[in-house]
């Protein structure tokens, strides 16, 4: 067996997602390579190489993948899928983005989302928001897969030393260009990695009233999330949800403010280690699935837990 | 333009599933179903560039057996002018409905292709990309703002870092967040109305496709669920609880 992960980055480090997917490819088992696509991506690849236990990274360094266009860089999984039995990509925006066109010009399924594996043609994912588990037996040729990081423990980003093979890609598609990037989440604690998450739903009323969310997760180290209800209503933007088809994370606290605990806000956090629902509304799903439930008007509880802290 | 919205029939996303007792699936006997979310957004959008003028036509197209026809109606009472129906009792993976959509797309020849950026049953986030490739068109995906000018389509895309802005040459395939616009309800004229909007019926066996799917489904099981929690009456007792007891903070 032999695994090809697509490396998630911005050409100079290494997503922390990948590093989790490169588990999954540990798990099934055989040769790791990466693959590395993007402009100036030197510093990203270097990174790369020393991932404990990658075999090779493969680099294509060209303007045509500075961006991570979906139909270059998909064309590019295409010309080198072929020597491999796995194509792994974490379940990120940018891995959703790609992988399923580079199946289809495969003529492969996708497994979406692994949450473990099995064997290596066997994976388990959730479907229904993660209300039920699908154990899929794959019988294709190459198996396509994105992981969902929580899942899996990252590999350590030190103490490897693979060698380095310059690729090249086909000519540019010419089909999308990039035009733009707001990010608008960058100054906070990652979201995906954080060890505590403290959100807001609509209970928060306005985004001015996150300010105390804020102020409790600086005082914790947390990072702030969010509702699809609070996203919706304009009070945060959308780098900050969480749910089905937000973010779905893991933290081992996550403090749930002024959330009504929809399935599709579950969907994104029942796996985290300890959760706390601070609601004024006792009857609010939230609290079934709650460590500590605090039934409260948020306006009083949180400045008070922010003092308390 | 013409303009091809593709839709799915789904579990009511209010509705939580339950797994089977055999481990089979999902018991959807009963079950309340509805239009997939992201796709009533996908059609929404559709029709408002109709009223832009930027379209002129709209046909929504499905898979299934059945009551797949409801969601049809439903997508017609919406404004879509025609429909069309791919009659299948298999359940299709991503691919092969991505192999049916394009021999659609064949078939009609549209300017834009609209799809949700997944279906809430599935959760797989495929098609749209897949059809793409297949027809060797652009995408743009999780997108929730939509422009287009003469044979581009300027699309803002939700990713995790944030939005980002990329400019599709048309034709596309452009899957559709939640944040692209608010449907619009149906009233009970649309409805009647939707009745005798034409609606084409396309047997699967007759696109001649290879649709056998590529995974088995060895069994579906509920997740382990949490064990009930306390409700601590003060906040002090909650900071104490996580201090000392859960050791989190």
């Amino acid at each position: 067996m032999s695994n090809l992960i697509v490396v998630e980055h911005d050409n100079n480090e290494v997503a922390a997602a990948t590093l989790h997917a490169i588990t999954a490819a540990q798990q099934i088992g055989g040769d790791i390579d990466l693959l590395v696509a993007g402009e100036n991506c030197g510093a990203a690849a270097e990174a790369a190489t020393k991932i404990a236990g990658v075999s090779t990274v493969k680099v294509a360094d060209n303007a045509m993948f500075g961006h991570h266009l979906a139909e270059n860089l998909a064309s590019l999984i295409v010309d080198i899928a072929g020597d491999y039995s796995h194509v792994l990509v974490s379940a990120t925006t940018f891995g959703k983005n790609i992988m399923p066109r580079a199946a289809a010009l495969l003529d492969t399924a996708q497994i979406s989302e692994i949450v473990e594996v099995v064997s290596a043609d066997t994976f388990i994912r959730p479907i229904y928001a993660g209300n039920a588990l699908a154990t899929v037996q794959s019988s294709d040729s190459i198996k396509m897969i994105t992981v969902r990081t929580i899942k899996f423990e990252p590999a350590a980003a030190e103490g490897g030393s693979a060698s380095v093979e310059a690729i090249t890609g086909g000519a540019d598609s010419g089909l999308s260009s990039w035009v733009s990037a707001a990010g608008s989440n960058t100054d906070q604690v990652d979201l995906t990695s954080a060890k505590i998450v403290v959100s807001g739903g609509r209970g928060m009323q306005n985004g001015d009233n996150f300010a105390m969310l804020h102020s409790v997760a600086d005082k914790l180290g947390a990072a702030v999330g969010a509702s699809r209800a609070a996203v919706d209503s304009g009070f945060v933007p959308n780098d900050f949800q969480v749910g089905q088809t937000g973010k779905v994370i893991a933290p081992d606290l996550y403090i749930a403010v002024g959330i009504s605990g929809a399935i599709q806000h579950l969907a994104g956090m029942k796996e985290s280690k300890v959760i706390v629902a601070i609601n004024n509304d006792s009857e609010a799903p939230i609290f079934q699935v709650a460590d500590y439930g605090l039934v409260a008007d948020l306006f009083d509880a949180v400045p008070e837990f922010d003092a308390a802290l | 333009m013409k303009i091809l919205v593709c839709v799915k029939r789904v579990l009511d996303p209010q509705v939580k599933a339950r797994v089977k007792a055999d481990g089979s699936g999902v018991d959807l006997a009963n079950a309340k179903m509805t239009m997939n979310p992201f796709d009533e957004n996908a059609l929404e959008e559709a029709l408002r560039l109709r009223e832009a003028g930027t379209a002129e036509e709209i046909v929504v197209v499905s898979i299934g057996a059945g009551k797949t026809e409801e969601t049809l109606r439903h997508g017609l009472a919406m404004g879509a002018d025609r429909a069309i129906n791919v009659v299948t009792e298999d359940v299709l993976e991503p691919l092969a409905i991505a192999k049916v959509l394009k021999a659609i797309t064949d078939q009609e020849a549209p300017g834009l292709v609209l799809a949700g950026k997944q279906a809430i049953d599935d959760d797989s986030n495929q098609t749209a990309q897949m059809l793409a490739a297949l027809l060797g068109w652009s995408q743009g995906t999780f997108v929730s703002d939509l422009k287009i000018e003469g044979d581009t389509a300027t699309t803002i895309r939700e990713v995790d870092s944030g939005l980002e802005t990329i400019a599709v040459k048309m034709p596309a395939v452009i899957s559709v967040d939640l944040r692209l616009n608010e449907p619009r309800y149906v009233k009970l004229p649309d409805v009647m109305k939707a009745k005798r909007k034409p609606m084409d019926k396309i047997e699967l066996e007759s696109l001649g496709l290879d649709t056998a799917n590529r995974m088995t489904t060895l069994k579906v099981e509920e997740p382990e669920g949490r064990a009930a929690g306390i409700i601590v009456e003060s906040v002090s007792e909650l900071v104490e609880k996580l201090r000392n007891e859960a050791k989190v903070i």
